[in-house]
């Protein structure tokens, strides 16, 4: 699944970063500690998170990550949004907590 | 040049974790009696026990640096230190701006009093004070330096509460004046797992939360006076003041 189809099914908005949404994804991650998703996530997952911080962009680069969602209409901060489209990482929101989020992602990815 | 042995990180009885015991009176006594020169006071996310230690510490010969412990919105601890109180009163203003208010519960976290020199209940503070500021870690460095203050992230090693647990890596518009490590690690691991530059200084302090913590950890300063200025001279390594981890 490309990345541009997980927004429209999920509705997501995006904030930065649209040159990757021809990402493919095949998986998430759910994290809000940067060392843990720096440990264990993927290429190609999407990462739920609540940080807005401007590292969580160079560790989804560093991962070759598919795209980034931040929940609970958690907006991101500037650099953030720099980051994301410096590096073609869709970065993603969603009004929805991440245990929602992921559960409607998790539909969509694992049928 | 003369060698202070200081440790800058230290709790109260206002800090929900601190032990009833860690007093004013307390704290300063037990500190001289272990031969520290130079202690700081961090409670979480508050400076108001500040001003009573510092008071007692000039009656009794111990210098004491007012502080805090802040939580930044990605809960990354970070150690302050102000030059007077006149700064630290316009931190504690920025503190009660943007800390999230939560209710206390004190059965789960501890109380949070702040007393005086006699051990006396002047205050309660009712909102839990370990909750996070609605701040970025950048922004909370800014402010700290604007006042011209100390900025030190506090345990980096440790796996929570950490710049590194909570960020990875150093942001890097981040400012910091020095690293603190925890009580029990070693410098020069320290710096190879996280690849600290060595123009970065790293301390070692107590985090002490028992009156039992004081006195074991610090780290020396060496340098003319302890005033604030020298501590930070020491810090950054300028006019032939450093410091060094025992």
């Amino acid at each position: 699944m490309k990345v541009s189809e997980l927004v429209e099914k999920l509705g997501l908005t995006v904030y930065s970063g649209q040159n990757g949404l021809d990402r493919e994804i095949n998986g998430g991650y759910v994290s809000d500690l940067l060392s843990d998703v720096m440990g264990n996530a993927s290429e190609g997952m999407v990462w739920i998170t609540l940080q807005v911080h401007q590292n969580v962009m160079a560790i989804a680069s560093l991962k070759e990550l598919g795209a980034v969602i931040l929940v609970n209409n958690l907006e991101p901060q500037e650099n953030t949004i720099q980051h994301s489209n410096n590096e073609n990482i869709p970065l993603l929101g969603t009004n929805l907590p991440a245990f929602e989020i992921a559960g409607e992602m998790y539909q969509l990815l694992k049928p | 040049m003369k060698l202070f042995r200081t440790d800058l990180h230290i709790h109260t009885v206002l800090s929900p974790c601190g032990d009833l015991e860690m007093s004013p009176v307390n704290i300063v006594s037990t500190a001289i009696r272990h031969g520290l020169d130079i202690i700081g006071i961090t409670d979480h996310n508050s400076t108001k026990q500040c001003e009573t230690v510092w008071k007692l510490g000039q009656n009794l010969g111990l210098i004491v640096i007012p502080g805090c412990e802040i939580t930044s919105r990605e809960e990354v601890h970070c150690l302050a230190f102000f030059a007077d109180f006149d700064a630290l009163a316009v931190f504690q203003e920025f503190l009660d701006r943007h800390l999230t208010m939560i209710p206390n519960n004190t059965n789960v976290f501890g109380y949070q009093v702040v007393v005086d020199e006699n051990e006396q209940i002047l205050e309660e503070i009712e909102h839990y004070l370990g909750a996070s500021l609605d701040m970025s870690i950048e922004e909370i460095e800014q402010k700290v330096h604007d006042l011209s203050g100390i900025f030190i992230p506090a345990h980096i090693d440790r796996p929570r509460n950490s710049l590194f647990s909570q960020l990875g890596f150093i942001p890097p518009e981040l400012k910091v004046d020095a690293l603190q490590i925890s009580k029990l690690a070693d410098e020069k691991a320290i710096r190879e797992k996280y690849k600290i530059k060595p123009e970065i200084t790293l301390v070692k302090f107590s985090d002490a939360h028992y009156p039992g913590d004081l006195g074991k950890t610090f780290t020396l300063f060496e340098m003319e006076n302890p005033t604030f200025n020298e501590l930070r001279k020491a810090l950054l390594g300028e006019d032939g003041r450093r410091v060094h981890i025992p």
